[in-house]
């Protein structure tokens, strides 16, 4: 039996090695995932995202469990984490705060180290969630940290973004500012127990106030939690699955995953071409035009067409 | 070397990193010496995934599981090593990861170390070890005992 039978057999001794393939670039891996890919379209990707200590892991963990008693029967997290520019590793510890699902045999936690590359992030995830929904996994929750580009890109992999604040981790130019607030189908304002929560809703109301909508559009939710102890939780998840329920019924869902697809070949081709070209160089081509654009001897993009050309012409 | 090709979009994806999984069994509380080993490994290029407090040996298997990581770093302070460690060995061979290497650390009375390296651990460092042994360790103990493909 082969590996993509045993993923969706439920094996997940087989799903990691399958993630690790992806991960890895391993050819087997791409092969195993076009056996699958038929399949990858069911499950309900929820994007959770915030700045670092907002509480995301928590909240994440609180969400699966709510599922798990709510009658998904298989869950998944991928959890990604910055990578060290300097070492290239990485410390992953949203396990610590994901505890309580640790030997339910209904979750799939997989932590994801960002490997300091923008496209190549959102390209993994989007892979890894593939394999996921394949292996049988109703919902999955992928969990970024901070706001920047990379998450934006993410959350496009998404079929519903959490955006998670906690009171006083910025005030409301940060979050108009980060550009976070056109990704949230759902803004959540965790550690509501703390000073500043209530600022916080505001800011928030505010900043979507100023946002265009069309007529019948989706309108982001505003609600607060104390993913500590789970109050709000529930409410999270009710107004994840009427977002869920909207894209359904509002054709949203489609039109998002036409997005999807679009993106995801665009991405495959720029992953694709530069490697095929990388792999095409001749030896030392790649270092002479770095010294020639370090010598001011051509611009960048003189010294990319001239590779190019070059690729062309043999 | 600096490499510039390695600077290409996704060229890092290609590389194989080691993934770790460094994790606390047991019931004591200390976790300050898993958290160093923890930088440092990472600071060797690896990617850790630290799992926290309180982990009983199932919990452990099933993370290395799901992570596919290729070695487990445990630290034990609480003298419950011998009890602990054959029960994780134990769940990782029933699962299909013999292959995973373990590694133990904390305080371990020396006439249990032969005995642990026979139940199948792969070196066992008491305080003040050197990190980088340590980090050594990890690497030759993955070399020793590749993934199953």
């Amino acid at each position: 039996m082969g590996l993509a039978e045993d993923v969706r057999a439920g094996d997940r001794l087989a799903l990691a090695r399958l993630l690790s393939w992806l991960e890895e670039g391993d050819p087997r891996g791409e092969g195993v995932l076009t056996e699958l890919y038929p399949q990858t379209g069911l499950g309900h990707r929820v994007g959770v995202t915030g700045p670092p200590g907002s509480g995301k892991s928590t909240l994440v963990n609180q969400a699966v469990r709510w599922c798990r008693q709510h009658g998904s029967e298989r869950v998944a997290v991928v959890a990604v984490d910055p990578s060290s520019p300097f070492s290239g590793g990485a410390i992953l510890g949203d396990r610590i705060r994901m505890r309580d699902l640790s030997g339910d045999p209904g979750v799939f936690i997989r932590s994801m180290a960002s490997r300091g590359e923008l496209g190549g992030l959102a390209r993994r995830t989007a892979v890894f969630v593939e394999a996921l929904i394949a292996g049988g996994y109703e919902r999955i929750f992928i969990e970024t940290v901070g706001a920047g580009q990379a998450e934006v890109d993410i959350a496009r992999m998404a079929d519903t973004t959490v955006v998670v604040e906690a009171p006083g981790m910025g005030d409301e130019i940060q979050a108009i500012k980060a550009g976070i607030l056109e990704i949230a189908d759902i803004l959540v304002v965790n550690k509501a127990d703390l000073p500043g929560a209530q600022a916080a809703v505001q800011a928030l109301h505010y900043s979507l106030g100023l946002a265009k909508r069309p007529a019948g559009a989706w309108s982001p939710p505003i609600l607060t939690t104390i993913a500590e102890t789970g109050e709000g939780v529930e409410a999270l998840m009710e107004a994840v699955n009427r977002h869920q329920d909207y894209l359904l019924s509002s054709g949203e869902g489609e039109s998002r995953e036409l997005a999807r697809a679009s993106s995801r070949l665009e991405a495959e081709l720029r992953h694709t071409l530069t490697e095929t070209f990388q792999r095409n160089l001749a030896d030392g081509r790649f270092e002479a035009a770095v010294q020639a654009v370090f010598e001011r001897r051509m611009t960048p993009a003189q010294a990319a067409a001239d590779l190019i050309g070059e690729r062309a012409e043999a | 070397m600096y490499n510039p090709l390695e600077a290409l979009p996704d060229a890092s994806t290609m590389a194989k990193k080691l993934r770790v999984l460094i994790a606390k069994p047991g019931l004591d509380g200390h976790d300050r010496g898993a958290k160093v080993i923890a930088r440092s490994l990472r600071d060797a290029g690896m990617e850790v995934i630290y799992t926290g407090l309180r982990q009983t040996p199932e919990m452990i298997a099933d993370a290395a599981l799901q992570e596919d990581v290729d070695a487990i770093g445990l630290s034990i302070l609480s003298g419950a090593h011998m009890a602990l460690v054959p029960r994780l060995l134990e769940q990782l061979r029933g699962q299909g990861q013999a292959h995973v290497a373990v590694l133990v650390g904390g305080i371990i009375p020396d006439d249990d170390i032969p005995r642990l390296k026979e139940l199948g651990v792969a070196a066992v460092f008491g305080p003040g070890a050197n990190t980088e042994a340590i980090i050594r360790a990890f690497q030759e103990a993955v070399t020793a005992s590749p993934k199953a493909v």
